[in-house]
């Protein structure tokens, strides 16, 4: 690991501060900038911890939404009696990230700022049509996720809380890597009541949504909906481990499994 | 006395140490004024080496020094030897070329060592290893070995101008032809036993110390020989007298054949703690160990096997190329020869066997024994054969077997061998009855009626283990002995200490060893400790790997102990006023045979060491003793595995849902470490089978160096085990015992694929079967 | 960059000046010397490293020291009772043959008794799954299971 500058805010306007540095980086839970730090490929100047920030953490939850603060931890959101009543796919969807120890220090505003492309919880934002809080506003999860690890978010933004609408029903399928245990494909379907939406992470550069799912399931909410709905590779990861081809095929049987779940 | 102690499920005398964390792993060594080194590693799999700046790096914070292959060469540090030499078809010694512990001019494979930095701490060796400017002009490279002869393939090393290190056969092959000739039905296949990477949990390390005072060094390495390591480092690389080279293996997190070797890292540092008169240490991170520990396996095979109209077999043609990495590493050249080539008879009393391997060079890392060492690729050429021979001649799988099975004993093989003694019948049936085999049908219609598919699969393999009588190695070109030495040393008050030079590092030697010891001795085994790994308090040996430990560590002991009880005897004769001849020694006691007159074993040595009333005029005082024991034969576990999996039509992932082992190891000490090691060698074995496959592209590049994309097992993968034994007693070795640890390794890939292809209803599948693998396979079915 | 941390190891008050990038696995082993805690890879796979912070199981090669400011950390070496007697988890490991090379052990036995803490009564297939941060090269995990299990029910009724 290359040396740093470490700052230690007690609040998250301090913070934003701090980061605004160009070579700066923000420090969550450090699941994975860490392990990018510790293999030199990432080295920033500066390093902004926000551990010490108290009011990051935390889940409300109303009638309407589950509102879960930057810095809570994977497992808290798993084992979250509350969250597991109003949107039970959200709890079921932060078990299946990392391992347990990696839950128990990983956080939700982490995942999101890092976006990686094989990462749970983005398909969870999108497909649950979450809203995500910074330090200088709100954006919407259809605008929030721009490409590659690359979010909306400025410099010296920080998340700060995101909130996801209660839907009618919702399930998550992940199709794992057998190695990272990162997704190959993960399927996110939500019944919002006002349509359905589908969220595809681990098969492309960027989580994306799946029009033409997305209408079949909201003309009717049925695994035989999709089951036989093709999606095109082009496009779509291809690695040592999954080709574009197997990616697509996935998607659709991820889909469909996700929907058999949600009517459970 | 209490109960026998052969045979017991004695809890492990060392696992308290391990469970509280007091174990002591070379990385847990801190020695004074200890410095850190990091090496620079190429990035490239083929380049020349145009210029190499360290002064930039000498500049940085911390930095003692930097070398390169310069200085190692100024130094006249040696490259690394091969310690076995084999001979090809044509009688010519095989090609070694120089493998240099820092490049020489050129590097060879992505990992490959070109420059070591030393400094104060590790964060500012590392920080100054970024700063080493090395100017690399990149070559094409080849890392495939069937490309490796391949015209206008790019050549690694002058010495080997077509990247053939040998071309080696055993066998008739004109005999093999004419069976071919005649035969009813010829199975044949072609596939790669896969390229794995070992990864033992503790990364390899290394901490090189040099004491002016006494002119010598010490070498604390995660090794699984120390005295072999000592051996090659002083004589063949630093070219030091032995008594000036120490070698400690302290703990060790895991082997299984990745740390037999001598590496250039420890090498390096133990040279470099002299020039910088510092201790220098060096801890693989696990990125290092991909790149940088030998690999195993990595086999192209063309296999035929010819039967009669009965399924009998006739004879048998195999073609391997086996890939050597970039150089050849410690016993590289053993592995697909006298490992591998030697144990194609399998169970099977084929009577004609011609083998030819090609050892090829390419820009990999080094390839060298991994648990099973040619002996899990030689199982699965013959137990995939057979397996797709029962298909194709729609006998039952086991019944083919049984029609070829060795049935008397000793059996010659026409591969070299001589197998003193097994029942293969005894442990397949066993096999099949504790994997409810006469089950399977209906668990198959249940799997179906859920969407699943699912297959059954057999393996029945044989080992050579116990390596080796030193003679016949010899002949077969090892460069070394391959006996193994121990010594009993009783203290005074009949306390046991034990030195062996067989090295744990996971097998329970420490409990295993105390059993044979105290059993025979009669003591309570807390009074027996085990003392390996460290060249100065052991007499000599030759290591641990190849499942020789027991077999050949323990006889070594076996034939103190019979010292130490001749001596013993003798003494009691003294003490108690009788003839020699009339003592008998049991339970602890010398007993006057037919009286009640005895001394304990405690009493004989306290008068060994206080010998007021004692036979000077014959003996010495003391009870000292040590033994060195160089078998007559191979041993030769052998068992049957089956296996049973469900694959998921959609996804393709394989879920192995049954597996069922039955051994014969010979004799058994400590059924619950046996049974350990079975558990482990299996779950290689499925890794190998399922998930594990390394790969290099066309450039060399290593695309998986990580656990982010090489995946061992985890505890999810797999299932809980039913295994078992049957015994038919080793008939050269006093304790019976013939190996235990490696058969998993070497049985379960082919039983495994056997299954998967039975499920999937298909000749073959390359390793590993992936979901993605699995899947193409389910869609190219459909589409034909 | 310097900087001063402090927390709880064992029941233990420490604090040392290190830099910035000191991991809490390279505070742990190199700062206090307890060696028992292990570094088995760089990616975050293999749980060798693992230990408590404030009761939770952590990977301690994944987090800066710093990160672990004003923590409570348990490590391998703080498990057993003062006088050697070991904890049931461990007890389990020994009895069911748990361990071989016992490396990868100290991180299974941290992360398997926080599991078991939170799952007293979890079947096979969940103690396999919570054991997927945590690789083994030599047991086959057949005995770490059993002996999970056997630790699990042991730490229920030694309560």
């Amino acid at each position: 690991m290359h040396a740093f500058n470490y700052h230690r805010p007690s609040n998250v306007n301090d913070a934003a501060a701090q980061a605004v540095k160009t070579e700066a980086k923000i420090l969550a839970g450090g699941q994975s900038l860490v392990q990018a730090m510790k293999l030199r490929l990432a080295a920033p100047t500066d390093l902004v911890d926000l551990g010490m920030i108290k009011d990051l953490a935390g889940i409300k939850v109303d009638a309407k939404a589950v509102t879960i603060g930057a810095m809570t931890r994977h497992a808290e959101v798993a084992g979250s009696a509350e969250v597991k009543m109003a949107i039970p796919a959200l709890a079921a969807l932060a078990a299946m990230i990392g391992d347990r120890q990696v839950r128990n220090m990983g956080t939700l505003g982490g995942s999101l700022a890092n976006n990686d492309p094989a990462a749970d919880y983005p398909a969870a934002v999108l497909g649950l049509n979450a809203t995500i809080t910074t330090t200088k506003g709100t954006h919407a999860a259809d605008k929030f996720f721009k490409g590659l690890y690359e979010t909306a978010l400025k410099p010296g933004e920080i998340i700060t809380s995101v909130s996801f609408p209660v839907p009618k029903r919702a399930a998550y399928m992940k199709f794992k890597n057998q190695a990272s245990r990162f997704a190959i494909v993960g399927v996110f379907v939500a019944d919002t009541g006002a349509g359905v939406r589908v969220a595809v992470t681990g098969a492309a550069p960027c989580v994306l949504r799946l029009a033409e799912f997305e209408k079949a399931l909201t003309a009717k909410f049925a695994p035989e909906s999709v089951a036989n709905l093709k999606v095109k590779a082009d496009g779509l990861n291809s690695d040592l481990h999954a080709s574009a081809e197997y990616r697509a095929h996935l998607i659709t049987v991820m889909a469909r499994r996700a929907v058999e779940a949600a009517l459970k | 006395m209490g109960a026998p102690l052969i045979g017991a499920r004695i809890q492990r005398k060392e696992d308290y140490r391990f469970l509280t964390g007091a174990g002591q792993y070379t990385d847990d060594v801190t020695l004074q004024g200890q410095t850190h080194a990091v090496f620079v590693r190429s990035p490239h799999g083929h380049a020349k080496i145009k210029s190499i700046r360290k002064d930039k790096a000498l500049k940085a914070p911390g930095v003692l020094a930097v070398f390169t292959g310069e200085d190692l060469a100024a130094a006249k540090v040696g490259g690394l030897p091969c310690g076995w030499l084999i001979t090809d078809v044509n009688g010519q010694p095989m090609k070694e070329p120089p493998h240099p512990c820092l490049a020489q001019g050129k590097v060879r494979y992505v990992g490959d060592h070109v420059a070591v930095v030393i400094a104060e701490t590790l964060d500012g060796a590392q920080d100054a290893a970024e700063l080493v400017e090395v100017d690399y002009e990149v070559l094409p490279a080849v890392a495939d070995a069937s490309m490796a002869r391949a015209k206008g393939a790019p050549v690694l090393h002058d010495a080997a101008p077509d990247n053939t290190c040998y071309v080696w056969a055993l066998g008739d092959k004109a005999a093999a032809d004419a069976a071919f000739a005649k035969a009813a039905h010829v199975t044949r296949l072609e596939f790669i036993n896969n390229r794995l990477i070992p990864n033992a949990i503790e990364p390899r390390a290394a901490i090189g110390l040099y004491s002016r005072s006494e002119d010598a060094y010490t070498l604390y390495v995660s090794n699984q020989n120390p005295h072999v390591e000592r051996l090659l480092m002083a004589a063949f690389v630093l070219g030091l007298p032995e008594h000036k080279l120490r070698v400690v293996a302290p703990d060790v997190g895991g082997g299984f054949g990745s740390k037999i070797y001598l590496y250039a890292e420890d090498v390096v540092v133990t040279w470099a703690s002299k020039q910088i008169n510092r201790p220098v240490k060096w801890t693989a991170d696990r990125s290092e160990s991909f790149v940088s520990d030998a690999h195993g396996r990595d086999h192209h095979t063309i296999a035929e096997l010819a039967m009669d109209k009965d399924g009998k077999f006739l004879a048998m043609r195999v073609k391997t190329t086996a890939n050597m990495g970039a150089y050849l590493s410690t016993f590289a050249s053993a592995i697909p020869t006298i490992l591998y080539a030697t144990l194609l008879a399998g169970q099977y009393s084929t009577p004609v066997i011609h083998v030819e391997v090609t050892a090829v060079f390419t820009n990999t890392a080094p390839v060298d024994a991994y648990r099973g060492a040619g002996r899990p690729e030689a199982t699965y050429v013959v137990e995939r054969l057979v397996e797709t021979a029962a298909r194709e001649m729609k006998l039952d799988p086991a019944e083919i077997r049984r029609r070829n099975f060795i049935k008397s004993f000793p059996y010659q093989t026409p591969v070299a061998l001589l197998y003193d003694i097994g029942d293969y019948e005894a442990t397949m049936s066993a096999a099949i009855k504790l994997a409810d085999v006469a089950g399977f049908p209906q668990r198959r219609k249940d799997a179906e009626a859920r969407g699943k598919l699912r297959g059954l699969g057999y393996a029945a393999y044989i080992e050579a283990c116990g390596i080796a009588p030193s003679a016949v190695a010899g002949s077969l070109g090892a460069r070394a002995g391959l006996f193994e030495a121990g010594e009993i040393r009783v203290h005074p008050t009949g306390s046991v200490t034990v030195f062996t030079g067989s090295h744990s590092h996971g097998q329970g030697h420490e409990t295993t060893f105390a059993q044979v010891v105290a059993d025979r001795f009669g003591l309570p085994i807390e009074s027996v400790d085990i003392v390996h790994g460290d060249t100065s308090k052991i007499l000599f040996g030759m290591g641990t790997y190849g499942s020789r430990s027991l077999a050949v560590g323990g006889t070594a002991i076996v034939k103190a102990m019979d010292k130490i009880i001749a001596k013993g005897k003798k003494i009691a004769a003294h003490l108690l006023e009788a003839a020699e001849s009339d003592i008998e020694y049991a339970n602890g006691e010398f007993k006057v045979a037919g009286t009640d007159k005895k001394k304990m074993f405690g009493e004989i040595a306290f008068a060994a060491y206080v010998p007021h009333n004692y036979p000077h005029d014959k003996l010495e005082p003391g009870l000292n003793e040590n033994a060195f024991y160089d078998p007559s034969n191979f041993t030769f576990p052998a068992g049957t595995y089956v296996c049973e999996v469900e694959i998921d039509r959609d996804t393709g992932v394989t879920k192995v849902v049954n597996f069922t082992a039955v051994d014969d190891f010979g004799k058994i000490v400590n059924p619950m470490i046996v049974e350990g090691q079975v558990h482990g060698g299996i779950t290689q074995g499925i890794g190998q089978a399922l998930t594990e496959g390394c790969r290099y592209d066309a450039t060399g590049q290593l695309t998986t160096g990580s656990f982010m994309d090489y995946c061992i097992p985890r505890a999810d993968d797999v299932p809980s085990y039913k295994v078992d034994t049957r015994e038919t007693p080793c008939t050269h070795n006093p304790l019976g015992v013939k190996g235990c640890g490696e058969a998993g390794a070497i049985g379960a890939p082919a039983a495994l694929m056997n299954a998967i292809t039975d499920a999937l209803g298909i000749k073959d599948l390359p390793m590993p079967a992936t979901p993605q693998t699995v899947w193409k396979a389910l869609q190219n079915k459909k589409a034909a | 960059m310097a900087v001063r941390v402090s927390m709880k190891i064992n029941g233990k008050a420490v604090s040392g000046e290190v830099e910035a990038r000191t991991l809490l696995v390279t505070f742990i082993r190199e700062h206090q010397r307890l060696t028992g805690t292990h570094v088995g890879c760089d990616t975050a796979q293999c749980g060798a490293c693992t230990v408590h912070m404030n009761g939770k199981a952590v990977k301690s090669c994944s987090m800066l020291a710093m990160q672990a400011e004003g923590a409570d950390v348990l490590t391998i070496e703080g498990l057993a009772k003062p006088d050697g007697t070991l904890h049931p988890m461990q007890a389990a490991f020994k009895e069911h043959h748990g361990l071989q090379c016992g490396f990868c052990t100290p991180g299974m036995v941290m992360n398997a008794v926080d599991f078991a803490r939170r799952h007293p009564n979890a079947s096979e297939q969940e103690v396999r799954e919570a054991l997927e941060g945590n690789l083994c090269r030599c047991t086959g995990y057949h005995n770490i299971v059993k002996s999970i299990m056997a630790g699990s029910k042991a730490m229920t009724t030694s309560k």
